[in-house]
């Protein structure tokens, strides 16, 4: 039964296939079925598949289908095949699950695009794209799909492409994200050197025997892995693509910016364990960023008014999260929060997207407003969203943060993580605060709609609240799978436990070592308390401030307001780059332009594609069209080898 | 008795084929006295598919013949596929684009790609200064005629101009080398210069020897357009008809690099650090230069004809990587870069011969715009030819880049693989606009093509098919290619 | 006695006013003429080589060189006869259309 894993990824690419072909031809309802439906046939085979692995016994269930050898050369060797294992399963599930079901919400809310077709032609890519990310057998692999989501993200992004705002948003995240690929090609290829393969088994295998913990190789092959991630899962410094990659349409935010793309960088380093196990000073890194990422991404989404803008930084906030555990050695704790936050944000975001299709493209939520009384469902999912990421017991969120945090308290490693687990907590808090200060703006209180607008306020169809629904239940239950205090009934530490051998014991380690100083149950019970009262006093504040008094939220604003422009502007991160990058950049850039008839190139991070186009205008200035000054760059260049070879 | 040597035609055979094949297109005009543009195609793609069978059936030869002057090895083999394949693919796309641009030298057109092709392979096969010489100049000749097809087009006439007076410029340092290397090393023959230098050592530091050297790849330099001799390029490329551009970008540039290889292995291997040099700061130059100045073009076709230029700064990486001890990898992973590039960089051209409408060049980023809307199909096809390019997997100019880089970090050339990853992320950029312009603008006017024809839709299925295949499946002919080279070292 | 070396002087010198030639001379034709001047320098290096070696290849080369360069002229005259009857003019510093 494993082997129905080679057809996960085979139906949505047969789907891209038909739809390119003849996709123009079909009906709309044509183009839903064939892309929901071949999703949905990648979901029913990933259950087989994953039913058959759950059938083998515990320690060996891992199985690799080998569907060819890509390049056999010399000593050179990469087979390309899928990978199941725990960790694949777990992602493929997520993957065609909530990808699934966010393609049914796709079919309501694009309902009347014009490209329509072209939009579920990208989507199905995504999958496809995705699916090999998560499947792959190797770097190789991985880096393949890599490509291929980041592709589809680009386009999806751009999607509305006669917006300028849109295919400007597209660029700066294809920019920022080259900046991090650039990092994860040179990893690939110090992984090619040093142990001439790409193939996990091959280099997780033979890592230890090659290296000590701290060789500085597995750290430069870490750190250049991770400036990948950090580009794809828009960690700090190079978060600042995702906010505004909300441009694309709704489900693309859910289904690529929230639940499954963002988090290949976690995927990927948790993939990867074996090889951040040996270099723990890069660990302690990716803790430390994903915690300050955390926090910072926190902080900016308590002011936002774009209601999908705080769900984006919520994002950021959340996949901070993510990496703060993977840096601590729990990576079964952050997957499991990658699981549970692919449930509660993607359910966010479609709530979100159906608020906004409802207000006919109004994303601002300070004109919003008492939206409870015309969308009963989006209202109460959106609400069950909401709990579930701020914390409360015993929704999905609390469950998987909780782990994170009691994991990062427990990490033993002296008081500096005693500060990431404060971070950690903090950031809670906030996030408490910032969705209920959203479901408090949007759902309740006096309406602030435009009258035009009001009037036509409706529910929206059952496309969009059936899956609604669903992804509701799954942010309500999903926890369960990661029951805290009694290890027996953990499903996901027992599951994924095999596939971090090397972190178990690390973690086995820290576990023994805080048991010596205080019993763990206590400590654990005791931080779950922590936890929610942090998250109930979250939402008390945003219920005081928004609701009973609103004068107490301009005061605050007013005492506080240089705090409140930080947040609000962003921590002047893109003008912080402004300033120290793009607009030196760009002088220096304007300065050799000025010459050349050129017309004036915008936004952030375009500054260093100017000076490349810059110098690149003053190379072609040498190609003066002349046949004898073309002779004589021969004859200097001949003269210069002939410099070059006798002196 | 007189002893008469007869030499071993199969050596030879597609050349043979080719050559008839071009007089007997050029010959049936002259004599039933009307054009007939399907008998040129007919006649032409029939030649080209049987001197691709019987190369095929002698790829794993080893022969040499006409004194050794001549020599078909698997190395010959392969380069020859390369040009072959080019020629059927430049066949395909050129047939509704000739008819299109009026012309009505159908049957020279057909006859003159044959002849360049023969000059390839003369050049791939050479194992004498002298053939070599000869297949570079019957291969240059028919390309300097090619450029300057369209008689009454001013930059065709340009582009023929520049091209034959910088062409035949070049090719007068490299007799000069020639002459030079023929001097100190006492013979033509690339086998027994090496020998000669291998038994004398003294000639190593013999400053003659070097300065033919030096002027010798100056030559080849030219003809591969590396930076600083690759200022022809842009301007020809773009006079050229474009069917020639695509022509001229894949072939020729492929026989250079074979004619230079087995100069340099068979005849200059022990020279290694004195070339190894010279060509890592040219292919640094010759990449970062191509990339850059690509960024500012606004004509497509002006902007691939810089990125073939930053395409052989990456192979000269590997060129360089040769040198460092995993030669056979380095070599193959030339060959393989050189197919890759043939069927990706043809298709592109091919699709601007595909966008060609009257009063539309087909060649400005403009005429790309909305492409996605009005032929999803040919959209997509530009697409994957243009990934390829930027080097994204899944694509055959992704597997060609990973072959190169990896033989370069075997070979501990780092400084080389950073810069040239580098150079990629630059070069993803003016690939990837082309992209934007096409999915994410609305067309500037409406209408449809004047230049489609099953053939070219052959042609681009053909160059699609290679970009993909190359792409999922490059086991297989990179081991062909490894396996060709190892008869050089 | 006139050595080799007088020989390979005489070429170089002979290549180089071609050069010069090819580089300064602004009428095609007259580039045309510089670049068949290379051609023989070369040709003087290679029956000098030839002489000197007592080897024939030299020898086979330089027929070789004079029949391409013979094909060469004709091109490059046809060439300039196209480019003459569209431009009316085969002064190389007034063709750059293509630039940059």
């Amino acid at each position: 039964m494993t082997d129905a894993v080679a057809l996960v990824p085979l139906f949505p690419l047969l789907a891209v296939l038909v739809n390119l072909f003849i996709g123009k031809r079909l009906s709309k309802k044509a183009v839903g079925i064939l892309a929901c439906g071949a999703v949905g046939a990648s979901l029913g085979a990933s259950v087989l598949a994953v039913a058959g692995l759950m059938a083998m016994e515990v320690g060996h269930r891992s199985v690799e289908v080998i569907l060819f050898p890509w390049i056999v050369s010399g000593g050179f060797q990469v087979p390309i095949g899928f990978l199941l294992d725990p960790l694949s399963a777990v992602m493929i599930l997520v993957v065609t699950g909530v990808g699934f079901l966010i393609h049914v919400y796709s079919t309501g809310y694009m309902h009347e695009d014009a490209g329509f077709a072209r939009y579920f032609l990208f989507l199905n890519l995504f999958v496809f794209a995705m699916l090999l990310l998560v499947l792959g057998n190797s770097y190789l692999l991985l880096f393949i799909g890599w490509e291929g989501v980041g592709l589809c993200s680009y386009l999806l992004i751009g999607f509305w492409f006669t917006k300028d705002s849109a295919s400007d948003a597209g660029k700066k995240a294809f920019i920022v994200n080259r900046v991090g690929d650039f990092g994860f090609i040179l990893g690939m290829l110090l992984i090619v050197y040093h142990f001439g393969t790409l193939h996990y088994g091959q280099v997780f295998a033979r890592a230890p025997e090659l290296f000590h913990a701290g060789d500085l190789p597995m750290v430069l092959i870490t750190a250049l892995l991770f400036v990948g991630a950090m580009g794809k899962s828009a960690q700090l410094p190079l978060h600042v693509w995702l906010p505004d990659a909300m441009e694309g349409p709704t489900p693309v935010s859910a289904l690529i910016h929230a639940a499954t793309m963002v988090t290949a960088g976690v995927y990927m380093v948790c993939r990867s364990s074996a090889l951040y196990e040996l270099a723990p000073v890069i660990l302690s890194l990716v803790a430390v960023i994903g915690c300050l990422t955390a926090f910072f991404a926190g902080t900016i989404a308590l002011v936002q008014n774009d209601i999908k803008r705080v769900l984006a930084y919520s994002t950021v906030s959340q996949l901070g999260y993510m990496f703060l555990a993977a840096g601590v050695g729990a990576y079964v704790a952050a997957i499991f929060h990658l699981v549970t936050h692919a449930f509660f944000k993607a359910l966010l975001f479609l709530g979100s997207g159906s608020v906004i299709h409802a207000l006919h493209e109004e994303q601002d939520i300070r004109k919003m407003g008492g939206l409870k009384k015309y969308m009963p469902t989006t209202h109460r999912t959106f609400v069950i969203g909401s709990l579930a990421i701020a914390g409360i017991p015993p929704l999905a969120g609390f469950m998987s943060k909780d782990e994170i945090l009691y994991e990062v308290f427990n990490a033993g490693k002296g008081t500096g993580w005693v500060l990431l687990w404060i971070g950690g907590i903090v950031t809670a808090l906030m996030t408490a605060f910032y969705m209920f200060r959203l479901v408090y703006l949007t759902f309740y209180g006096e309406s602030r709609m435009d009258e035009e607008v009001e009037k036509h306020v409706h529910e929206s169809p059952p496309p969009i609240t059936v899956p609604l629904t669903i992804l509701a239940v799954l942010s309500a239950v999903g926890g369960f799978l990661g029951i805290p205090v009694i290890k027996k009934w953990n499903i996901m530490h027992n599951w994924l436990g095999e596939a971090f051998h090397a972190a178990a014991e690390h973690t086995t380690e820290a576990a023994t070592h805080a048991a010596s100083a205080v019993s763990h149950l206590t400590v654990e019970l005791g931080l779950m308390t922590v936890s929610v009262v942090v998250a109930v006093s979250g939402i008390l504040i945003a219920r005081t401030i928004i609701l009973r008094r609103p004068a107490l939220a301009e005061k605050m604003r007013n005492d506080y307001s240089f705090l409140y422009s930080l947040f609000l502007n962003k921590w002047w991160v893109d003008e912080l780059y402004d300033l120290t990058i793009v607009n030196p950049l760009k002088r220096f850039a304007d300065m050799c332009w000025s010459v050349f008839d050129v017309k004036g190139i915008d936004g952030t991070v375009n500054g260093t594609a100017k000076v490349a186009n810059v110098s690149g205008g003053v190379l072609r200035k040498l190609q003066t069209g002349f046949v004898q000054n073309y002779a004589l760059g021969i004859v200097i260049g001949l003269a210069l080898m002939l410099v070059l070879a006798f002196f | 008795m007189l002893d008469i040597l007869v030499p071993d035609f199969r050596v030879i055979a597609p050349e043979l084929i080719l050559i008839v094949t071009a007089f007997v297109i050029i010959f049936w005009e002259l004599i039933t006295r009307t054009a007939r543009h399907g008998m040129s195609i007919f006649l032409g793609a029939a030649g080209t598919l049987v001197a691709l069978a019987v190369t095929a059936s002698l790829a794993q030869k080893t022969i040499s013949t006409f004194g050794d002057a001549l020599v078909l090895d698997p190395f010959a083999s392969f380069f020859k596929m390369i040009f072959l394949v080019g020629l059927l693919l430049t066949i395909a796309i050129s047939t509704r684009y000739m008819v299109d641009e009026g012309t009505k030298d159908h049957s020279e057109y057909y006859g003159l790609l044959i002849l360049a092709v023969v000059g390839m392979m003369v050049l791939a096969t050479g194992r004498e200064l002298i053939t070599i010489f000869l297949g570079l100049e019957l291969m240059s000749m028919s390309l300097y005629v090619l450029a300057g097809l369209f008689k009454t087009d001013v930059r065709s006439n340009e582009a023929a101009l520049k091209y034959f007076v910088l062409g035949s410029f070049a090719t007068c340092f490299m007799l000069f080398g020639m002459s030079y290397i023929y001097g100190i090393a006492g013979t033509t023959h690339l086998r027994q210069i090496g020998r000669a230098i291998a038994e004398n050592p003294a000639l190593l530091a013999d400053k003659g020897l070097i300065l033919g050297m030096f002027t010798l790849l100056v030559g080849f330099a030219f003809k591969i357009s590396a930076v600083p001799f690759h200022q022809w390029t842009p301007d020809v490329y773009e006079g050229a008809p474009t069917s020639v551009t695509a022509f001229m970008s894949a072939g020729p540039k492929a026989a250079a690099f074979a004619a230079m290889i087995r100069v340099l292995m068979e005849a200059l291997p022990l020279m290694k650090t004195d070339w190894e040099l010279l060509f890592t700061v040219v292919a640094v130059l010759t990449m970062t230069v191509g990339n850059l100045v690509a960024l500012a073009q606004e004509s497509v076709k002006r902007m691939l004809a810089y990125s073939s230029i930053a395409h052989v700064g990456y192979i000269l990486i590997a060129f360089v990587a040769s040198v460092g001890g995993h030669a056979d990898r380095a070599l193959s992973a030339i060959l393989f870069y050189l197919l890759a590039y043939t069927f990706m960089n043809t298709g592109a051209f091919a699709i601007l011969i595909f966008l060609r409408r009257e009063g539309i060049s087909g060649e400005k980023l403009d005429d790309f715009a909305g492409l996605s809307r009005r032929s999803p199909i040919g959209a997509l096809a530009m697409l994957i030819f243009l990934f390829s390019l930027a080097g994204i997997p899944p694509t055959a100019g992704f597997a060609a880049k990973l072959s190169v880089f990896y033989a370069a970090v075997q070979g501990g050339y780092y400084a080389l693989v950073v810069i040239g990853v580098i150079n990629s992320a630059v070069a993803a950029y003016y690939y990837l606009r082309v992209v934007v312009v096409m999915y994410m603008q609305e067309p500037a006017t409406e209408g449809g093509y004047a230049g489609t024809s099953p053939l070219l839709w052959a042609g681009i299925a053909l160059a699609l098919a290679g970009t993909i295949v190359l792409g999922v499946l490059p086991g297989g002919v990179l081991e062909a290619a490894r396996l060709s080279v190892i008869s050089l070292l | 006695m006139i050595t080799l070396t007088h020989y390979l002087v005489l070429g170089a010198i002979v290549f180089l006013i071609g050069i010069m030639g090819v580089l300064l001379r602004r009428n095609v034709i007259i580039i045309l003429l510089s670049i068949e001047l290379m051609l023989n320098a070369v040709n003087i290096n290679m029956v000098a080589f030839s002489d000197y070696l007592q080897n024939m290849s030299g020898q086979v080369f330089v027929f070789f060189i004079m029949t391409v360069a013979a094909a060469e002229a004709a091109i490059g005259l046809a060439i300039v006869v196209v480019l003459f009857r569209n431009r009316e003019t085969i002064d190389v510093d007034r063709i750059n259309v293509m630039r940059w």
